[in-house]
C-alpha cells in the first residue's frame, strides 16, 4: 500500500465516520434524555434517503436538502409523540419494544410504498465534483462530510451548554420532575431533542447515500446498528463521545476493507461492542457517576 | 372572620397513589404573608399534598384555589407561572449544572433580566456567590438546600412550598435553614407552606400549623398553640403527657 492510497483510505474512512457520527449523536441524545435506545433511528435515516430521492425528482438540490431535513424532523417528532410519549410513565421495556415496532413499521412501510428494489440516489452535482489534494483525489462529499460533522457538533455543543433550551435539556436529562417544577415543559424539550437527532440523521443520510448511490428499505438497519455501537463506544449520553465513536468505527471499517478483510468489517464492529461492554461499559466519555448523598 | 386574604385554599382534597388513598379529604388555608406548617409522621401524606398543589400528582377529588381561582389539576408549568413553587424533598438541585445555572433555570419561565434577582439571592446566601461556577453536585447538603431555596426565589413566586428542608442536615445547618425561611418570609414578604418532620422547629417559626395523620388533618392552630398542646407534645415533640 503506498502512502497516497493509505491517505485515500483514511480520507474515505473519516468521511464514512462523519456520517456515522451524525447518526450516532441522535442515539446518544435520545438516550441521554429518555434513557431509550431509539431503535427506529436508523430507519428514520433510511426514510430521509427516500425523501431525498423524491424531493430531487422535481426540485433543485438547494431546495430539496432543507425540505428533506424539515420532513425528517417532522417524522422524528411525530414518532416520539405517537409511539413514545404515551408510554412515558410505563416501564422502560415497553417503550423499547415500541421503538423496535416503529423500526419494523418504517421498514415495511418503505417496502410497501417504494418496493424492496434499490432506488438510485440522485446525484447532487456539486457534491460529486472530483477534488484533488496532492495525489489524493476524491469527490467533494468525502471532504465535506467530516468538516460538516465537526461544525454541526460544535454548534450542537454550543446549543447545549450556552442556550436556555440546552440548559433545559441538561436539566430534563437528569431529573424530569424537578425540571417540571422549574416550569419547563418537558414534552417540548423531548420534542426538540428528537428534532435535532432527526435533523442530523437527515444530513447524515444525504452525505452517506451520495457516496453509496442507492437506497433500499433496509439501508438503515446496519448503519443504524453500527452507529449505536459508535454511541456506546463513545459513552452513551455523550455527544463528543458519539462523534469520536463514529469516526473510529468508520475508519476501522474502511481500513479493514482496504486490507482485504471486507468480510469481517461488520463482525469487527460488533466484536468491538462486546469488548466495550465487557471492559468499559461506560465507553470512552461516558457519564461518570458522582452522586452525592 | 379572616383578617388576611387567603392565598391558597384547599377543600376536601383526596389523592390516591396506585390504589392507596394517601390523602383523605383534607382542607387547609394559607393566608398571604404567613408561614404555615404541616407537621406529621412519615407517610402521613404531607408530601403528597404539596406535590398535588404543584400539579405533579392529579387529585381524585376536592378543590385547590389560589387567589380565588380554581387551579385543581392544571399543569405544573401553569402553576409555576401563577407564582407557586415547590422546593422538593431532598433538594434536588441539578448536580451537573453550575450554581449560577441552577439559579437561572429557576427563572426558566421569565423573559426579563435576571441580574437583580441573582444579586438578591447572592445577598441572602453569600456562600452561593463564592461558588457560582461550581457544579451544584459538589456542594454540601446545607449549601444545596440554600441553592434549592434560591432557585425557587428566582421564579419570583408568591407562595413557596418547602418539603422537608431540614432532612439529612446537621443540626447547626438546620438552624440556618430555619433562619433563612424566617428571613425570606419577613424581608421578601413571601408566603410559605412548610412541611416538616422536625415539628419543634417548624412550629416555632410558623404562624399557623396543621397536624397531618394518615392522610387527615387532625389538629390545627397557631404555631404556639400547637407547641403547647399536650397531644402534639407527646406525639411529635418527644415530651410525655401530663408532666
Amino acid at each position: 500500500m503506498t502512502l497516497s492510497t493509505l491517505f485515500q483510505h483514511i480520507l474515505t474512512g473519516i468521511s464514512l465516520g462523519g456520517a456515522y457520527a451524525l447518526i450516532a449523536i441522535g442515539y446518544t441524545m435520545v438516550y441521554g434524555i429518555l434513557r431509550l435506545i431509539n431503535f427506529a433511528h436508523g430507519d428514520i435515516f433510511m426514510m430521509a434517503g427516500y425523501f431525498m430521492i423524491f424531493a430531487m425528482v422535481s426540485l433543485p438540490w438547494q431546495i430539496a436538502i432543507p425540505l428533506v431535513c424539515i420532513i425528517t424532523v417532522i417524522l422524528g417528532v411525530v414518532i416520539e409523540r405517537v409511539a413514545y410519549k404515551p408510554l412515558r410513565s410505563a416501564p422502560r421495556m415497553s417503550i423499547m419494544i415500541s421503538a423496535i415496532a416503529i423500526s419494523y413499521l418504517l421498514q415495511n412501510l418503505a417496502t410497501y410504498l417504494f418496493t424492496a428494489l434499490p432506488r438510485a440516489f440522485p446525484e447532487i452535482p456539486f457534491l460529486k465534483k472530483i477534488f484533488q489534494i496532492g495525489n489524493v483525489s476524491s469527490s467533494l462529499v468525502t471532504f465535506i462530510t467530516p468538516i460538516l460533522t465537526i461544525i454541526l457538533v460544535v454548534g450542537l455543543m454550543f446549543l447545549i451548554n450556552h442556550t436556555k433550551i440546552g440548559m433545559a435539556m441538561r436539566a430534563v436529562s437528569k431529573d424530569f420532575e424537578t425540571a417540571q417544577l422549574m416550569g419547563i415543559r418537558i414534552n417540548n424539550v423531548i420534542s426538540a431533542t428528537f428534532a435535532i437527532g432527526s435533523f442530523l440523521a437527515a444530513v447524515g443520510a444525504i452525505l452517506y447515500f451520495t457516496d453509496r448511490m442507492s437506497v433500499t428499505p433496509f439501508s438503515g438497519m446496519l448503519p443504524g446498528l453500527k452507529c449505536f455501537v459508535a454511541a456506546v463506544l463513545g459513552g452513551i449520553g455523550s455527544i463528543p463521545g458519539a462523534m469520536v465513536g463514529g469516526f473510529v468505527i468508520g475508519l476501522c471499517e474502511t481500513i479493514l476493507v482496504a486490507m482485504g478483510y471486507s468480510t469481517f468489517s461488520d463482525a469487527f464492529t460488533f466484536t468491538l461492542l462486546i469488548i466495550i461492554l465487557l471492559f468499559r461499559p461506560t465507553g470512552l466519555f461516558g457519564e461518570k457517576i458522582i452522586d452525592k448523598v | 372572620m379572616m383578617t388576611k386574604n387567603n392565598l391558597l385554599t384547599i377543600e376536601n382534597l383526596s389523592v390516591s397513589y396506585g390504589g392507596i388513598k394517601a390523602v383523605k379529604g383534607i382542607s387547609l388555608t394559607v393566608p398571604e404573608g404567613e408561614i404555615v406548617t404541616l407537621i406529621g409522621a412519615n407517610g402521613a401524606g404531607k408530601s403528597t399534598i404539596l406535590r398535588t398543589i404543584a400539579g405533579l400528582v392529579k387529585p381524585e377529588s376536592g378543590k385547590i384555589s389560589y387567589r380565588g381561582e380554581d387551579i385543581t389539576g392544571i399543569s405544573t408549568t401553569s402553576i409555576v407561572e401563577k407564582g407557586i413553587t415547590l422546593v422538593p424533598e431532598g433538594r434536588r438541585v441539578f448536580p451537573d449544572l453550575t450554581v449560577l445555572e441552577n439559579l437561572k433555570i429557576g427563572a426558566y419561565l421569565r423573559k426579563d433580566n435576571l441580574q437583580d434577582d441573582i444579586n438578591r439571592v447572592y445577598k441572602l446566601f453569600p456562600r452561593l456567590q463564592e461558588r457560582s461556577w461550581q457544579l451544584a453536585g459538589t456542594l454540601s447538603g446545607g449549601e444545596q438546600q440554600m441553592l434549592a431555596v434560591g432557585r425557587a426565589l428566582m421564579s419570583r413566586p408568591k407562595l413557596i412550598m418547602m418539603d422537608e428542608p431540614s432532612l439529612g442536615l446537621a443540626p447547626i445547618i438546620v438552624n440556618d435553614i430555619m433562619n433563612i425561611i424566617t428571613t425570606v418570609n419577613k424581608e421578601e414578604g413571601m408566603t410559605i407552606l412548610l412541611v416538616e418532620q422536625n415539628a419543634n422547629l417548624a412550629l416555632r417559626i410558623a404562624h399557623r400549623g396543621y397536624v397531618c395523620e394518615t392522610g387527615r388533618i387532625t389538629m390545627e392552630g397557631t404555631g404556639m398553640e400547637l407547641l403547647n398542646d399536650e397531644n402534639v407534645k407527646a406525639a411529635y415533640l418527644g415530651k410525655s403527657k401530663n408532666k
